[in-house]
């Protein structure tokens, strides 16, 4: 059979891109497919960042000053659904889609065309998700976690298309994860064991699988919302013999692994970044694996403890503390191993080191306040507070979307063949550190003295933190754009790079030139 | 065996075009749904445009990925691709069925009961004071005008009347398609096209009947029982799991029968060739052990 390989008509390999839109159309690379994701995400990001700035303007003051409290509940909504699903989610699918492939040795993604679909039904279902801010009744105003009854009983009529925007949504992590698991099951070059994959692959091994797993289960929650409100099914609905809370431990069945969803890949990320700029390999390979694993397989059963004062039995709610408190184990090895790494190395502190550095730091403060909110008997006092939301943005934002942001500086000599300017880097790096610490660190504080979370006014006396995180997230806000200027401008030119492009950076995608060729690995190289 | 290349087709229309439909496909859906009962609402045009691309651009996609196997460009390991591929997909139709099983054990174990004034949260009885627990819930905690009660569930009727009961008959009609499929594969394997192609036949057949058989459990559960998607959870649990179960069931079958007509117009698949027959059969047979666990958890426990 292979003889029919070589002599078929076009041996497509030597091609490059193709011209124009189409490009981006029709394409089935997975660097263009990449990008693309890429791209998208950093459009959430500043939609998504757009609205973050609505709502600390409104709360730059207490009283009403801005919104109306109807749009600032469809601010926070629609900024919590697109930076999950919109900037976060797809910026790792696409780091997946650049450095999985280069770094295992495959050709490119296993069902090529189906990662294309994945990704452009993104932008049709986030138009759906924005277009509701013009539907009469306005956008979802429930918060990202749409709780029934109010994304079902009170909820406006634009919440129908959500419930279908977020089933394509789930559509494409689906395809999307099936595609990530089958190219690192199938893929790899000859050589490369599982125990030998560099730790992203890992990392993303292991979230493609919980996507599979968690998606379908926010598909069943959507649906049973749209039969509720709409087909007069009573899933939700206490009278008709249903229960509220069933949404809850539906959704947060999903949510919590959810959360992983969206760490995990930075925790690869962080691997790789620290080991090179320490100079030193990687402390601690095989516990790293591990101790993904077993976040993973423990984040299916914490999920309640999102809903410590929703009325559970007090069997599950010391069910789901202690469980809940198990994951700062392996969450612990982790961070062990990353400061063991570094411990002693020859470290440099280039951007990227900077961002990963960081994110070791904050993600571990994210992760205290998490074990804190943990304690059952605490979070009566700590949840729907500030104090929550602290904490997530603490795990999100410089834990989560710093790792971005590292990885884009890592590989983006990869990527475009060019060095970013390293001064503007570092200046990003710290107007971004200062931002995310100034917005939200003060907001453990408010939320210990009691402000509640959703709410666009709130008592004098959180007056003056509130006023300093504004200031913070301004700060933050206006950074990005300098980043998005440091991008543009390397991706147009700037100091050439090396292959390696870093001194210590070692793994198969440092073996191609930069920028790295339209097509990598069509043979697979031989690992040992 | 020396290294066959693995096939990258270089860029391909079909992705977006499938895009698109689906965003005219949900647009339509969710503005059909919004307006329903306004005749004069044209979401539904959008609805059937969206279903008309995705169905003739699926058509175009499929037969461009069979014609390439045809034309030896797939290597074994673009087959096993497609084999992970199928069965990852068929996990995540799994763990869609696990969160309606999720709902069904909850409100079962859980929320009923409580709402009767049974363990540790009976305190919500004070909800509805009155409202007694049972499964089937025959009679809401609210029975206000909202609900509109059923007089018959679609439980285990006892041994008395086992075989006028359809779901029997339609346990019998699924787990023996399971083996008529599977009998299909040995045939296949034995490079028997004839025998192949007439148990393909019954398998497909069979699915049908099924599919038959719940139209009139559904017709009479409507029409002579007054159980529908308005009575309540158990109305609620019931028809949402049978019905995406059937649902699966006929996407099962078109698939089967999609396998059946390309085997015996265009003379596809051989003994060591049949990825899409095995892939369908796959999928049939989830559709069998979903079936089963509906039998036991909706129909008879
Ligand atoms: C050591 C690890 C962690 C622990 C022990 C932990 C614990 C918790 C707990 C108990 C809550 C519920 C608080 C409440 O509502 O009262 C919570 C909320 C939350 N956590 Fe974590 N967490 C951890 C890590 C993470 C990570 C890594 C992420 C994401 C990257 C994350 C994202 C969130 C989010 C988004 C919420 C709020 C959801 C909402 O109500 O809107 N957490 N966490
Ligand atoms: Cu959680």
């Amino acid at each position: 059979m292979s003889a029919v390989i070589e002599s078929h008509g076009h041996d497509d390999h030597h091609h490059g891109p193709a011209k124009g839109l189409t490009r981006w159309l029709y394409t089935t690379n997975h660097k263009d497919i990449g990008s693309l994701y890429l791209w998208f995400s950093f459009a959430m990001f500043l939609i998504g960042g757009a609205m973050a700035m609505v709502i600390r303007a409104e709360l730059f003051q207490p009283g009403m000053q801005i919104v109306e409290p109807e749009f600032y509940n469809q601010m926070l909504t629609l900024h919590g659904l697109i930076m999950v699903f919109g900037a976060v989610m797809p910026a790792f699918v696409g780091l997946a889609n650049w450095l999985v492939p280069m770094m295992v040795g495959a050709p490119d993604m296993a069902l090529p065309r189906m990662n294309n679909l994945s990704f452009w039904i993104l932008p049709f279902a986030f138009f759906i998700l924005l277009s509701s801010l013009f539907m009469e009744g306005g956008a979802p105003n429930f918060g990202w976690t749409f709780y029934a009854p109010l994304s079902t009983t009170y909820a406006p009529p634009s919440v129908t298309f959500f419930i279908f925007a977020v089933h394509i949504m789930g559509a494409s992590s689906i395809m999307g994860s099936i595609n990530v698991i089958v190219t690192i099951m199938n893929m790899r070059a000859p050589g490369m064991t599982l125990m030998k994959m560099p730790l992203f692959v890992w990392s993303w091994l292991i979230t493609a699988y919980l996507l599979i797993a968690v998606m379908p289960v926010l598909a069943g929650a959507v649906t049973m919302m749209l039969m509720d409100i709409h087909f007069g099914t009573s899933f939700f609905n206490a009278a008709g013999g249903g229960d509220p809370v069933l949404f809850q431990h539906i959704f947060w069945f999903f949510g919590h692994p959810e959360v992983y969803i969206m760490i995990l890949p930075a925790f690869g990320i962080a691997s790789h970044i620290i080991e090179t700029f320490s100079r030193k390999q990687l402390f601690g390979y095989a516990s790293m694996v591990w101790a993904m694993a077993s976040i993973a397989i423990l984040s299916f059963v914490v999920w309640a403890h999102h809903m410590f004062t929703v009325g559970l039995p007090l069997a599950a709610e010391l069910f789901f503390m202690w469980a809940t408190m198990l994951i700062a184990v392996p969450t612990g090895v982790k961070v062990f191993n990353w400061v063991t790494t570094m411990f002693k190395g020859s470290i440099s502190y280039e951007t990227p080191m900077l961002f990963a550095i960081a994110f070791v730091v904050l993600f571990t403060i994210g992760g205290f306040s998490g074990l804190m909110l943990a304690i059952t008997p605490a979070d009566f006092q700590y949840h729907d507070t500030y104090f929550v939301v602290a904490h997530f943005h603490y795990v999100l934002v410089p834990g989560s979307i710093f790792s971005i942001m590292a990885a884009v500086y890592y590989w983006i000599p990869k990527w475009t063949g060019n060095m970013y300017d390293e001064r503007l880097g570092k200046l990003h790096f710290w107007l971004s550190f200062i931002g995310v610490n100034v917005t939200f660190f003060p907001q453990h504080w408010i939320g210990l003295a009691g402000m509640p979370r959703r709410v666009p006014d709130y008592a004098l006396q959180f007056a003056d933190w509130n006023m300093i995180s504004s200031v913070g997230a301004f700060l933050f806000g206006a950074s990005q754009i300098l980043f998005m200027y440091i991008v543009l401008k390397t991706v147009m030119g700037g100091k050439k790079a090396t292959p390696q492009v870093w001194e210590g950076s070692r793994g198969l995608e440092w073996t191609v030139e930069s920028p790295a060729p339209y097509h990598t690995f069509t043979t697979p190289p031989k690992v040992n | 065996m020396s290294y066959q290349k693995y096939y990258v087709p270089e860029d391909s229309k079909y992705p977006i075009y499938i895009a698109t439909a689906l965003f005219l496909l949900v647009m339509g859906a969710a503005g059909t749904i919004n307006d329903l009962g306004k005749p004069e609402s044209n979401s539904v045009y959008i609805l059937y445009s969206g279903f008309a691309v995705f169905a003739i651009t699926l058509y175009f996609w499929f037969r461009a990925v069979i014609r390439e196997h045809i034309a030896g460009l797939d290597s074994a390991q673009l087959q096993k691709s497609f084999v992970f591929g199928m069965g990852w997909f068929i996990f995540s139709e799994v763990m869609f069925f696990a969160a309606f099983f999720g709902a069904l054990f909850y409100v079962r174990n859980f929320s009923v009961p409580w709402l009767g004034g049974d363990g540790e949260k009976g305190l919500a009885n004070m909800l509805w004071e009155g409202f007694e627990a049972s499964w089937p819930v025959m009679s809401t905690p609210d029975a206000g005008s909202a609900f509109v009660l059923a007089d018959k569930s679609m439980s285990w009727p006892g041994w008395g009347n086992a075989l006028k009961w359809l779901p029997l008959w339609n346990t019998i009609v699924l787990l023996s398609s399971s083996v008529t499929v599977h009998f299909a594969h040995l045939a296949l394997k034995n490079d028997n096209k004839k025998s192949f192609n007439t148990w393909l036949g019954v398998t497909v057949t069979l699915a049908l009947i099924f599919v038959g058989l719940q139209a009139a459990e559904y017709y009479e559960a409507y029409a002579h029982y007054g159980l529908t998607l308005n009575s309540g959870i158990y109305g609620s649990t019931f028809f949402m799991l049978t019905g995406f179960h059937g649902f699966h069931v006929m996407m099962g079958g078109f698939m089967l029968a999609v396998m059946l007509s390309r085997s015996v117009f265009y003379n596809h698949f051989d003994p060591h060739n049949h990825f899409g027959f095995e892939a369908a059969s796959w999928y049939w047979h989830f559709v069998d052990v979903v079936w089963v666990m509906l039998f036991l958890f909706v129909y008879i426990l």
